[in-house]
């Protein structure tokens, strides 16, 4: 094993570079509050208290902290969204990551639990939160033993609850632990489950949680790695951060790259500046593709983003240029496709996702996402038609209608079209079963057709003649 | 055993006190009751809809989306196996397969003496260590079918007793907020003002619900 | 079709389009219809609140608030949707009713169930995208669709049937294995549920949660697999289910009472008004064949924009229609000879009639008494109080000894809108959810929103009590004082004093005298000088007959039945009234039948007193006849015929003439339509009350006794509708479970309730809402194998209020 990987955090790859939320993780207690303290804990929480809100506020704002949820909205400017004095404000922590490729908020969790915490006190400080919950995925029991062991220690030591640090700042953390539903990630199906509901998304607009959230209050949701990034800025300082990485993507981020690389892991990287190339192929991040193979294509922001082939290699690891390619960061994740790759099957296995992670709500996604899958099925044993392919296409343009995103391709003689879609559906879930569909079909539409059979006669059934009507 | 025990119902009591709302805690009651008895039992159910003040129906309904909670008795293991993009590109199909040949069930049975229950499952959050399975949501990372093989040979000889608790215990360390630190569950309906600490828009602070 | 047509939404297009329901307009009016609404506030200009919208690239005035949908389909643009319905709270979730909303933003696709109008919005419902994805979902709702329509009793009055015609692709592309469910499955004695036809819109979950308070159904599992139902052993047994029926889209939800009885386009239908209870909710009556074979809820709004019932109908109305067909009706006069009550002909049985009431007016007009009338229209009401008039007679009451001194309705009189957007409603009556049950549903609407705040005082609880802000539990005998004592509270002050005040007032307590709760009403209105009142007497017409001049003119009810019971009564008439039943005080109503000299019962039912009586005239029943029908608001709707009359039977009013032609008295008025114009609005009511006695004397025996209604029960409607008969509960005693343990009785076991009238055997019941040292039972409960008593044996209704004690049966 390399120097720059620790047992204690399977994935996780230090290398040569400024860190900012995995600054702990070589050492193995790093979840306790021991450790913690000794390596400036809570110095960000005190910096802060010794401030008033509304300063703190505007640290995080000029900070440029950009959600790492996969939206990628300006956290301080989230904050600010608040209907002025409507009480009580609440913060809810999404730590329900689920998007395939994603895995970052879970060793966030494991192995600095104080980090988050200490983040959640800063939020609800400098936005007037009176209460947090903090939503933890519920298949993650190790990083719910490691928050609620990190809990308790904090209100033992007077970091959290009535009178933090001797001040009048009191607020609850809530560890609150899902219980299997990738929807959940979605922040208005993450306040609906808290409400100890379906985790069914609202729809948004009219009503975004900032303004009508949890019991109908104002209410923030952050990510688990946006929350990690402010002990730094409130104890450095917003320009010690903005120092690191661009003007539209300051800071750190966190990176899986998982599939066909010679090491999988999960990085820290400057923001903005590092390309997929350097990711994929650099030595100090997964050096290059397994057995030295061809790369076939890679998903550059986690299963609901279109697809990238080698073409967008030396884009940055940035939103906007990656949007005007085609695609999305999302929440952080790359996952690699090599030349042996069978692309009908791997875009199965995401369309299979969001299928099963439906939350039913929406028709288009609910009867479509299956739909498209029982399709995909059937092509990839092999049972498939030529039409299945055009049928994939039209029952995706009822989830999507209109343009949809995709990589250029030189090879193809494709131009980009950018992200992102039109969609028939309340959140992406009905949409990410398509994506990949709809990659895999306009970037390697060749390996359907080999696949399927010519056309079978096609059951039609008129519909006004099923009814009694006509 | 059904209903909540008296010290889980005295556990229940805490959680939801934690809430502004009691439905709030019908999640983590849930998870109660299958920690009490390894699944979520019809009277369970009931007694978890008396506590939070609803309808039995409801707390049906809300426990049946979430693929955690099961209904029916499974194994005292659950080992769900991860089949999406990354484990899939990494070799879950090997693994899927060892597992169902060792145990003697297909995906989604029950081996007859009820030790172990096989789910595929989707994704774990361990991309980066594919091909990964969770046992009673405890992980194990890239795994080869050999792992599987001794993995449920471990399982069954009691020697992960310690590492990994029957199905339906998930931290081991639960969170207790101390009563002379917490500040309890702020209400919307008996919290209209802003905070203590929140000065700045404190004269424009009223007319909250 | 009533003259108000203008604000009335058809509810289907059955009845004028019958036969021609392939015409694809059609089609889409009858998807129209099945939201059960329409907007039908009267447009008046210029309105502050008006927006400019463009529609389809017509400029157009819409009202700020107002969802686009409503406002594009007000203006000839229908958008198809499934899960959205005006009456309840939008969800966007079946996404049919996308169509491009520019907001100066570009177009974009937006449910536009969930989008208010803004000023300068462009709205296409007919671009190609918004065609194309109305065209994808439909394709997609069809997909698992069974689409099994030739045998769905939907078919023809199906939206998603319609729907699709109109809007959808006109072809599936779906061949792969549809989703499969048992079907149906029962939720519960009423409905059935069949999972492959529902589309998962949440309209009936909804109307559960959201508008019952029933969470009884719900989905359940997730994504594709997720499904409607109920928990396991715990049927829907909501008083509302039968409205699920009504709004589901599809062919999902069905009830018993009308599955596989007709095909949608051989219904007629008829705009009418329910009387089973006084809350008058408009109805539409569909019949077959000259059978009615369901009714259906009807939101209806006055030139006001006030509505009764938004749509809704309690289950016990819905379905109380097979009553109209059941073989307790009466087809024919009976007369009493030797052999019993044996059929005559109508001259014959008028001509006795009219002979017994002239020997008894000669003997004097008090020798006459005349008790019902709630029953039926205004215009019979009308008819009767006319001849009681002609006659001199006094003694005449449309209460049965089970409501309140009529003087109640001398009191300013607020409609339910009035109380659900009160700022305060002062409740003094009845389990509201039991008695006027869509009442109810109103209420507690405005409850959950939050503006309303209940002051209740109840014997037992209510369904209202969870949301109330004050429930005061009385003892019974105690009312007044414990008004009197709240009313001195300042925070109860001061919330009367926070606006609107309406005050509901009914009869809480069937063993407890009636004129307190007058006395606690004029208490409150003292209180809060603006308060007006909401008279909650239960019987069908009971305010309409009232003020047709049927209330008490020299003694009421119970005063008739006690001068009867005496031997002062020679002729006592029944008008659909069944006092063996109804009375409270079943020795009075048996005393009473037993020393009336004659009975003559006028009813549409065989009932316990008309089987007493001595002479039988078969009435007419609701959907049998025409006329005019008033509300607790006072509120006067049409009711109308529908079928063929039961045999010879005549409404009430056709014999009130014949008899004053027969005693030779001109009532002015010779045919229905004089009777309807000479209908009475707001009519002045007697003063001679008789004052609530003001305490109640100590006795010994230690239980206060407190009986009222529960919907299902043994009235002459329900209890002849085969859906609904098995639903009455039965005889049974509530007690607090620590009055119960100390004396050694479970739950479930035979006590004796002992009065100083003698006592009757029934099953014991713990019931920790009640208080200590009350008993609770229901009103009108049979046990057909007769073992278990009748409470209303135990009743005194001269009591202030009644105490029981209870004896181990051994």
């Amino acid at each position: 094993m390399s120097a720059d990987t620790y047992a204690w955090a399977p994935g996780f790859v230090a290398g040569d570079r400024p860190r900012i939320v995995t600054s702990r993780f070589e050492y193995e207690d790093s979840y306790t509050l021991e450790r913690y303290l000794a390596t400036g804990g809570y110095e960000g929480l005190r910096a802060a208290l010794g401030r008033n809100a509304a300063d703190v506020h505007e640290q995080v704002r000029s900070s440029t902290l950009l959600g790492r949820g996969g939206a990628g909205f300006p956290a301080g400017i989230k904050w600010g969204l608040t209907p002025e004095g409507v009480f009580p404000r609440y913060l809810v922590v999404n730590g329900d990551e689920s998007e395939p490729g994603t895995y970052k908020d879970r060793l966030l969790m494991e192995r600095d639990p104080h980090q988050l915490i200490e983040g959640c006190l800063i939020a609800c400080y400098a936005a007037g939160l009176s209460q947090c919950f903090l939503y933890i995925r519920g298949e993650m029991a190790l990083a719910q033993e490691r928050v609620g062991a990190a809990l308790n220690e904090a209100y033992a030591a007077g970091y959290v609850g009535r009178n933090i640090c001797g001040t009048e700042f009191s607020v609850d953390i809530v560890l609150h632990w899902g219980a299997g539903a990738y929807v959940v990630g979605e922040e208005t199906a993450l306040i609906e489950s808290l409400e100890g509901n379906r985790g069914m998304p609202r729809l948004k607009p009219p009503f975004f949680p900032a303004a009508i959230g949890l019991y109908g209050q104002p209410t923030i949701v952050n990510n688990v790695e946006t929350l990690a990034n402010l002990p730094f800025i409130a104890a450095n300082g917003a320009e010690a951060y903005t120092a690191i990485g661009t003007e539209t993507s300051p800071g750190t981020r966190m990176v899986a790259v998982s599939g066909h690389v010679k090491r999988p892991g999960v990085y820290e990287i400057i923001n903005g500046t590092t390309t997929f190339r350097d990711l994929l192929y650099g030595e100090e991040f997964c050096g290059g593709i397994r057995d030295d193979n061809e790369l076939k294509a890679f998903v550059p922001g986690g299963g609901s983003a279109p697809w990238f082939l080698p073409d967008q290699l030396d884009l940055p690891f940035e939103g906007r240029q990656v949007g005007a390619a085609g695609s999305m960061l999302g929440s952080g994740a790359i996952m690699v496709m090599d030349s042996t790759t069978d692309i009908p099957a791997a875009a199965l296995t995401l369309t299979r996702f969001y299928a099963h992670e439906s939350c039913g709500k929406c028709v288009p996604c609910r009867e479509g996402g299956t739909w498209l899958m029982r399709i995909l099925e059937r092509i990839v044993a092999g049972d498939g038609t030529t039409d299945d392919l055009d049928l994939l296409l039209e029952v995706g343009g009822s989830i999507c209608p209109g343009d949809m995103p995709h990589a250029a391709s030189a090879e193809l003689g494709l131009e980009a079209t950018p992200f992102p879609y039109k969609m028939t559906t309340i959140c992406f879930v009905g949409p990410s079963a398509y994506v990949p569909v709809h990659s895999a079909l306009t970037l390697f539409r060749s390996e359907f057709e080999s696949r399927v059979t010519p056309v079978r006669p096609r059951v039609r059934i008129p519909v006004a003649a099923a009814g009694g009507g006509a | 055993m059904a209903r909540l025990t008296p010290d889980n119902t005295t556990l229940a009591h805490e959680i939801i006190a934690r809430y502004p709302k009691p439905k709030s805690a019908l999640i983590p009651l849930l998870h109660l009751a299958q920690e009490q008895d390894g699944y979520v039992t019809d009277e369970a159910m009931r007694h978890i809809a008396e506590l939070v003040g609803v309808t039995p129906a409801e707390v049906r309904g809300t426990g049946t989306f979430y693929e955690m909670f099961q209904f029916e008795p499974v194994g005292r293991y659950l080992i769900n196996i991860c089949g999406t993009m990354s484990c899939a590109l990494m070799g879950a199909d090997d693994l899927m397969h060892a597992a169902e040949e060792t145990l003697g069930v297909h995906a989604g049975g029950t081996t007859d003496d009820g030790m172990f229950t096989l789910h595929r499952a989707e994704c774990q959050a361990a991309c980066t260590e594919a091909p990964c399975l969770q046992v009673n949501y405890r992980y194990r990372f890239r795994a080869t079918p050999d792992d599987v093989r001794t993995l449920i040979d471990d399982l069954r000889a009691g020697r992960l007793d310690g590492e990994i608790p029957p199905h339906g215990t998930l931290a081991r360390t639960r969170q207790h907020i101390p009563a002379d630190r917490g500040v309890g569950a702020v209400d919307p309906d008996d919290v209209a003002g802003p905070p203590a600490w929140v000065t700045v828009d404190a004269d424009t602070s009223q007319g909250a619900s | 079709m009533s003259p108000n047509d203008d604000a009335v939404n058809e509810p289907t297009d059955a009845t004028d389009d019958a036969g021609s329901s392939g015409d694809k307009a059609v089609m889409v009016d009858d998807a129209v219809a099945d939201a059960d609404t329409v907007d039908s506030e009267p447009v008046v200009e210029p309105d502050p609140d008006a927006v400019t919208i463009t529609i389809n690239g017509r400029e157009v005035s819409a009202r700020r608030g107002e969802l686009v949908i409503s406002a594009a389909e007000r203006n000839d643009a229908y958008i198809p949707r499934f899960c959205y319905h005006p009456r309840m709270s939008s969800v966007g979730m079946c996404r049919q009713c996308l169509v491009e909303i520019d907001t100066g933003r570009g177009p974009m696709l937006q449910p536009s169930c969930m989008v208010p109008v803004s000023d300068g919005m462009v709205v296409d419902t007919e671009s190609d995208t918004s065609k194309r994805a109305q065209e994808g979902i439909l394709e997609l709702l069809l997909a698992n669709h069974p689409l099994d329509c030739p045998v769905c009793d939907k078919g023809g009055e199906c939206p998603l049937q319609d729907q699709a015609f109109s809007h959808g692709p006109g072809e599936s592309r779906y061949v792969e294995e549809k989703r499969h469910y048992e079907k149906p499955i029962p939720i519960s004695d009423l409905v059935f549920l069949d999972r492959e036809r529902c589309i998962l819109c949440d309209r009936c979950t909804r109307f559960a949660d959201e508008v019952a308070g029933d969470a009884l159904i719900h989905f359940m599992d997730r994504g594709n697999a997720t499904q409607v139902n109920t928990y396991p052993d715990e049927p829907f047994s909501s008083y509302f289910s039968g409205n699920t029926v009504q709004i589901c889209p599809v062919g999902a939800l069905t009830a018993s009472p009308y599955r596989f009885k007709a095909r949608p386009w051989d219904l007629e239908q008829v705009e009418s008004t329910c009387t089973t209870c006084s809350v008058g909710c408009r109805t539409s009556v569909h019949s077959s064949r000259d059978r009615v074979l369901r009714f259906q809820g009807l939101d209806v709004s006055d030139d006001h924009g006030e509505a009764v019932n938004h749509g809704w109908l309690c289950d016990r109305g819905r379905f109380n229609f097979e009553s109209i067909h059941a073989d307790t009706r009466l087809g024919e006069p009976l007369v009493r000879t030797d052999a019993g009550l044996t059929a005559t002909t109508w001259s014959s049985a008028m001509s006795i009639t009219a002979d017994l009431l002239g020997s008894a007016l000669a003997a004097g007009s008090d020798s006459v008494g005349i008790i019902g009338g709630a029953r039926g229209t205004n215009e019979d009401a009308l008819a009767w109080a006319r001849l009681a008039d002609a006659c001199g007679v006094g003694r005449r009451d449309a209460q049965v000894g089970d409501g309140i001194p009529a003087e109640i309705l001398d009191l300013p009189r607020a409609s339910v809108d009035d109380a659900c957007a009160a700022a305060t409603i002062v409740l003094i009556g009845p389990d509201l959810k039991q008695e006027l049950p869509v009442l109810h549903l109103r209420l507690r609407a405005a409850v959950e929103s939050g503006r309303t705040k209940v002051i209740e005082f109840t014997p037992t609880g209510s369904g209202l009590t969870a949301g109330a802000w004050r429930s005061q539990q009385y003892v019974p005998g105690a009312l007044v004082e414990t008004v009197r004592q709240s009313l001195s509270d300042s925070d109860v002050a001061a919330q009367l004093a926070a606006g609107p005040v309406v005050v509901v007032a009914g009869r809480p307590n069937l063993a407890e005298q009636g004129p307190a709760v007058l006395d606690a009403v004029e208490a409150v209105v003292a209180a809060a000088p603006q308060a007006t009142v909401l008279p909650v007497l239960r019987r069908g017409n009971v305010i309409g007959a009232l003020e047709a001049g049927l209330a008490p003119v020299s003694g009421d009810t119970d005063a008739i039945l006690r001068a009867a019971a005496d031997g002062q009564i020679k002729v006592l008439v029944l008008l659909g009234a069944d006092p063996l039943r109804d009375h409270p005080d079943a020795q009075l109503a048996r005393r009473a039948l037993a020393g009336a000299e004659r009975v003559i019962s006028i009813d549409g039912h065989m009932s316990s007193s008309s089987r007493a009586a001595d002479v039988v005239l078969p009435a007419a029943v609701m959907g049998e006849k025409s006329g005019t029908t008033t509300n607790i608001e006072g509120r006067t709707t049409p009711v109308e015929q529908k079928v063929t009359v039961h045999g010879t039977a005549r409404p009430d009013w056709m014999i009130a003439l014949e008899l004053a032609q027969r005693l030779g008295h001109d009532l002015g008025v010779s045919d229905l339509n004089d009777l309807t114009a000479a209908v009475p609005h707001a009519a002045r009511h007697r003063s001679d009350r008789v004052p609530a006695a003001s305490a109640m004397p100590p006795s010994n025996y230690e239980l206060r006794l407190i009986v009222s209604r529960t919907l299902y029960d043994a009235a002459v409607l329900t209890a002849a509708s085969p859906s609904l008969a098995e639903l009455a509960a039965g005889p049974g005693l509530s007690v607090h479970p620590a009055d119960l343990e100390a004396l050694g009785v479970s739950s479930g076991d035979d006590i004796r309730v002992v009065g100083p009238r003698g006592s009757v055997v029934m099953p014991a019941c713990a019931d920790d809402r009640l208080r200590r040292g009350t008993v609770w039972a229901a009103f009108n409960q049979v046990d057909p194998r007769g073992v278990h008593g009748d409470i209303r044996e135990v009743i005194d209704a001269s009591a202030v209020a009644n105490d029981v004690r209870l004896e181990v049966v051994s």
